[in-house]
């Protein structure tokens, strides 16, 4: 069993609005420091598979056809093995 | 089609689908003409000339607005039927399923207020040559409401040349007084964007309610004009 971990967030290119509004928030709380600030999603799949590589497959076919919208959005995945 | 038979309006419900009820009350009671309803799992559509995707929260918004219900078993059927070049209309849900389901180009950003917006807006015909605005004129102000968090219309550079080269961009926001800027632009859409058409011209989707603005009672009767260019479109053709 194989457990995916991906992150989809809004390209870097589309403004971020939520991420905007929590930017000034965190701005004041007093950390002037933090900028670029970016919200998105985790979403966590468990797969029955074989190997790795085709948990890494159906990971990244399924975020393609469905998970992400590639208009608007980038995702990024990590694959382990689980048990 | 004969000029007297009726116009059937095929109108789909998803699970959280709200806006059903208006659309088949405009269709029924204010145009006169059939309609009936489609449950998402039918694998038909019958036989209706116009299909259309209502408003709503179909799947609760879950993963994004309209990317659950593209998967619906009628949502094969509703493609089809486009591909054949049916008469199809999604209205604010309708149109975020569209985009999803690719029937038409680009994306539902969320608004730029962050804010769910319900209110009248005002919104100018650009292109009155189209099925489901040739009952109106060119520049035409019409006053429809809006009701949506996800309306921040977006696409890349080169799809919005190629909407303006096909004149597929049919509403866009703008004052009371027909201007298009940015004070009257409600939620952030590109160009003012709140309706676009596929370059076939038979797939509009639109961020306005029509169907909530069919009747001087509720405040406007312009969405009716709507109703009636796919009315006249089909018992004309």
């Amino acid at each position: 069993m194989f457990q995916s971990t991906i992150t989809v967030t809004l390209r870097k290119s589309i403004l971020d609005p939520q991420g905007k509004a929590v930017e000034h928030a965190i701005h004041s709380l007093g950390y002037s420091s933090v900028e670029d600030v970016r919200i998105g999603k985790q979403i966590q799949l468990s797969i029955n598979s074989a190997s790795k590589e085709e948990a890494e497959r159906i990971t990244d076919d399924v975020c393609k056809k469905l998970l992400a919208n590639m208009v608007m959005e980038d995702y990024t995945f990590t694959v382990e093995k689980v048990r | 089609m004969g000029a007297m038979s009726k116009v059937k309006f095929g109108i789909v419900v998803f699970p959280g689908s709200n806006c059903d009820h208006d659309a088949y009350n405009v269709a029924r009671r204010v145009m006169n003409q059939d309609a009936r309803f489609i449950w998402h799992k039918e694998s038909s559509l019958g036989d209706a000339d116009v299909i259309i995707l209502p408003g709503g929260f179909s799947y609760g918004d879950y993963l994004r607005t309209g990317a659950i219900a593209r998967f619906s078993p009628v949502m094969k059927e509703v493609v089809g039927f486009a591909k054949k070049g049916g008469t199809v209309i999604g209205i604010c849900n309708g149109f975020q399923i569209l985009l999803e389901a690719g029937l038409l180009p680009g994306v539902m950003l969320r608004n730029s207020s962050l804010q769910f917006i319900c209110k009248f807006i005002y919104l100018t015909v650009e292109n009155p040559d189209t099925r489901f605005s040739s009952e109106c004129r060119r520049g035409e102000v019409l006053k429809i409401p809006i009701a949506h968090g996800d309306g921040n219309y977006f696409a890349d550079a080169g799809t919005i040349a190629s909407l303006h080269e096909h004149n597929q961009i049919v509403f866009r926001y703008c004052s009371s007084s027909g201007e298009v800027n940015d004070d009257a632009n409600p939620n952030g859409s590109l160009l003012n964007i709140a309706g676009i058409m596929n370059k076939e011209g038979n797939v509009l989707g639109m961020m306005p309610h029509p169907e909530r603005a069919s009747e001087p009672m509720l405040g406007s009767a312009d969405g009716k004009k709507i109703f009636q260019s796919m009315i006249e479109s089909l018992v004309l053709s």
